[in-house]
């Protein structure tokens, strides 16, 4: 049985904290709003004191809380290496044991058990359309994150594609015999609003050969149901999933979503010893694409004149897992790419899972931050790992009144690619 | 918790939004590095010298305490509330107010972060030196209550070097102005060198004046590595004696060389018992020559290896060791009593040696690494607090530390202030007239004993 550790499992690690204070410098929560709350420092007191029995579940416990992105900037750099995103990620469990779901994150729960609100949500608040929003399964991520009575009308987003990726391909798409064999876990970004990246994805794979396997039964990783602290749905669609990953036979689980990899390499692992054997089996799509020599091939292509300056963006959850080379090894091999770094490039976006939805003003001014670095960084392209990301990035851009347009890399080596 | 028309009064005064009562609040402004926690009755962010001093005046009224706090990462409890209260966070004072290139003199507001005011100096050529380690998120109003210091002091000098003026705002809620943007002036009593490192006790610091420096235009890292802590403290006073002055020389013991084998793959020889880090900055033309000039000063003193970087990447390379030091001190024992005394720099082996004998004694991991240029010495006693006794040895060994350092003419703080956790030593060092002399500072400037009360001094003023 997939199980989620409780907040009381963390009370070594949150003894762990020696509260220097460093992560005020990385945590882009704290970094738009300076108050000791929105800090990991502060949240693990927090965390401490709702241990203790020292505090009650009050409001500003309750928004403390709801303010972090989980994006683990606070991890990658302290030096206690104490894991504040879990914790606040356990913390939001145990609200939503006491209190119930629907405390945390105004209506999160309510979303995803209430039919009265899931027709609203079909209504749409102008969001998504009622037809297309009904074929996103109650339980995927998408319906945390645009839970649509609570989101702005202000925010752009992408189109729902008419037809999900996953219904347009058989679920075995042989190659070499020789090569290896992939599971392509496509995450709902790719699924619903990003098909284009996924048929991408095919492409790449195609070229060098490999066999995709693309299992229709395979549901949302569960990570905005982290963020929202839906204990019972992260493990319900976390054992889902194991039983397709242990249906099939394959060398790899792929994944092209930050998130999506995070969800199956950090959270599933530490839900039950069934996780583990899986765990080194998944890989960023661009780290198995290097390891299989793509990068080489596609620098072997000859370099266009008319490259474009492009820049990449790093998800939280691939930087703080050490992926950062493979991804701009990728990019820089691009003939028709013209490789720019920006400032600050690893922080994070502000999307965080479902942070967006209840603090997008906050979310506006990370994503402010983010969008000057691009512009000053020239690119007219952003690229990047994560369909959440690229949506954010965008609306931030688009706010800014900025004209870059976010991408995923794979939609540029696409591109190159022969049909 | 007082009255309720306190908090009415506070938020007149600072708004509604900037008064915090909620528990889940009071929590997030109760400790600081030191972990010690005190809940305050009240947090005010106020945004000008003019609240402060009306606040100031409403607690002067009722005998309320108010604590000062920048970012709250002291290692001497300068900031906690211990006496609940009002917190008094000065974040929101984060203003650069003017940056004068002609006299190079920069003034700025107390809560600027440390870092972001170097980084801001330094894109028009400027310098502010002083580096504590917690310089990512500190405050220049923390920096200078407590005289901050670092790495770089060994050449530049601590905070309070560097601070020409301040406006600050009195214990009675009086504005008034100390110094100010030239370079000499005597008239009257020094009163900003008097709030420098006053530990929030004498005045909240409203406005900085600071001088720069013109920034170096290079600097150059090595590393040696050497046999013994005798032929590395040699080395320090023969560099020194040899007419240079490094950026940074920072020593790592034969005990913290020990713990970073453990924990770390960095490749440190079974041969070195210490390292020093050494950094030379100025006009790059000099540089290679000054390396070059250093090695060999030290190449006789038992030197097992030396590195010198080449590129910046080479130099963090470098700086990896002195900063993989604290993660991997927790793998020795999950809790540091953590102190910093400062003794003659030609002191420091002697030090070592009195250090490694209580570590004996009591039979717990002391483990000492800083900042050999000045003899300040980051002494920490690693202990498990569950282990039954370990607390009380560390207490004992933490006296006899300062009881050495003050037998060898130092101090037991270079830098990290006095707050609560040295107060009860405060006579080791002191004789009595010279505290009363300080008590009767604090008691003509703060005769409510209100501001940040019941910290430098043991007993009540």
């Amino acid at each position: 049985m997939a199980k989620l550790k409780k907040l009381e499992d963390y009370r070594d690690e949150i003894d762990q904290c020696v509260k220097c204070g460093g992560c005020r410098a990385h945590c882009p929560a704290f970094g738009a709003e300076k108050h000791e709350g929105r800090v990991a420092r502060g949240k693990i007191a927090l965390a401490d004191s709702l241990l203790k029995g020292d505090v009650e579940l009050e409001e500003k416990f309750l928004l403390d809380m709801s303010q972090c992105l989980l994006c683990g900037s606070c991890y990658s750099q302290c030096p206690n290496k104490v894991h504040t995103e879990d914790i606040v990620a356990a913390t939001r469990r145990e609200i939503a044991n006491r209190k119930g779901l629907s405390t945390f994150g105004k209506g999160v729960g309510t979303v995803l058990k209430h039919q009265g609100v899931m027709n609203l949500l079909a209504k749409g608040g102008g969001a998504f359309s009622k037809l297309l929003f009904k074929k996103i399964p109650e339980q995927s991520g998408l319906r945390l994150r645009f839970p649509a009575p609570f989101i702005s009308s202000d925010r752009t987003l992408p189109p729902l594609t008419s037809k999900p990726f996953r219904e347009r391909h058989p679920e075995v798409i042989p190659g070499d015999p020789d090569k290896p064999t992939v599971l392509f876990f496509t995450g709902c970004g790719i699924n619903y609003m990003y098909p284009d990246s996924g048929e991408a994805l095919l492409k790449a794979l195609k070229f060098i050969g490999v066999t995709v396997i693309i299992p229709k039964a395979q549901v949302c990783c569960g990570l905005p149901a982290v963020s929202a602290g839906a204990a019972n749905t992260v493990e319900s669609l976390a054992e889902e999933n194991l039983a397709v990953f242990q249906q099939n036979k394959y060398d790899y689980i792929v994944t092209a979503c930050a998130s999506c990899h995070s969800g199956l390499t950090q959270i599933y692992p530490g839900m039950g010893e069934e996780f583990n054997e899986f765990r080194d089996k998944v890989k960023d799509i661009f780290v198995f694409l290097i390891e299989q020599g793509f990068a080489d091939k596609l620098a072997q292509l000859p370099k266009r004149q008319d490259q474009v300056k492009v820049t990449y963006h790093d998800p939280c959850h691939l930087r703080n897992h050490g992926i950062t080379a493979e991804p701009r090894a990728i990019l820089k091999a691009l003939p028709q790419v013209d490789f720019v770094e920006m400032e600050d490039a690893g922080t994070c976006c502000g999307l965080g899972g479902t942070y967006s939805v209840y603090h997008y003003d906050t979310s506006k001014k990370i994503g402010a931050k983010k969008a000057g670095f691009i512009k000053e960084s020239g690119a007219e392209l952003v690229a990047t790992d994560c369909p959440g990301c690229i949506m954010q990035l965008q609306d931030s851009i688009n706010h800014a009144d900025e004209k870059q347009r976010v991408v995923h890399i794979l939609d540029l080596v696409a591109e190159v690619l022969p049909e | 918790m007082f009255d309720q028309s306190i908090i009415t009064k506070l938020q007149q005064i600072s708004g509604k939004d900037q008064v915090l009562t909620d528990k889940a609040d009071l929590i997030c402004y109760s400790y600081d590095a030191t972990q010690k926690q005190y809940l305050p009755d009240v947090v005010v962010h106020p945004g000008s010298a003019e609240e402060i001093s009306q606040i100031m005046k409403l607690a002067s009224e009722n005998k309320i305490p108010v604590f000062p706090r920048g970012a709250g990462t002291g290692f001497t409890g300068g900031s906690v509330p211990t006496a609940g209260g009002i917190v008094l966070g000065l974040t929101r004072l984060d203003k650069i107010l003017d940056i004068d290139e002609e006299n190079l003199v920069a003034t700025i507001e107390p809560g600027v972060v440390t870092a972001e005011f170097q980084k801001t100096v330094e894109k028009v050529g400027l310098f502010y030196p002083p580096d504590p380690a917690s310089l990512k998120v500190s405050t220049m109003g923390g920096n200078v209550a407590e005289c901050a210091g670092g790495p770089r002091c060994v050449k530049y000098g601590v905070t309070k070097d560097y601070i020409i003026g301040l406006e600050i705002v009195t214990p009675t809620g009086d504005v008034i102005k100390t110094g100010g943007p030239t370079m000499k002036g005597v008239v009257g009593y020094d009163l900003t060198k008097l709030i420098c490192g006053s530990e929030g006790t004498l005045a909240i610091i409203t406005e900085i004046v600071v001088k720069l420096l013109p920034k170096p235009e290079a600097k150059k890292t090595m590393l040696v590595l050497f046999d013994s802590i005798d032929g590395a403290a040699q080395a320090v006073s023969a560099i020194i004696r040899g007419k240079i002055i490094p950026t940074t020389l920072e020593f790592l013991d034969a005990r913290t060389l020990d713990c970073i084998r453990q924990a770390t793959d960095l490749d440190v020889p079974a041969a070195a018992r210490a390292v020093l880090l050494i950094e030379v900055d100025g006009d790059r033309e000099f540089l290679d020559k000054q390396v070059a000039k250093v090695s060999s000063i030290v190449q006789p003193l038992g030197v097992v290896e030396t590195r010198v970087a080449d590129t910046p990447e080479q130099s963090e390379a470098l700086w990896q060791m002195r900063r993989s030091i604290s993660a991997s001190l927790r793998q020795v024992n999950p809790d540091k009593f953590n102190e910093d005394i400062c003794v003659p720099r030609s002191k420091v082996p002697d030090m070592i040696r009195k250090i490694e004998s209580i570590s004996d004694h009591y039979q717990i991991p002391i483990v000492n690494y800083g900042h050999a240029g000045d003899g300040n010495i980051h002494v920490n006693i690693m202990v498990d607090e569950k282990t039954p006794g370990d607390h009380e040895k560390a207490e004992k060994a933490v006296f006899e530390v300062f009881q050495g350092a003050l037998e060898l003419g130092g101090t037991m703080s270079g830098e990290h202030g006095v707050g609560i956790m040295k107060a009860p030593f405060l006579d080791m060092e002191l004789k009595a007239n010279t505290i009363d002399y300080m008590k009767t500072i604090k008691r003509a400037l703060d005769p409510n004993n209100i501001l940040n009360p019941g910290k430098i001094f043991p007993s009540d003023v």
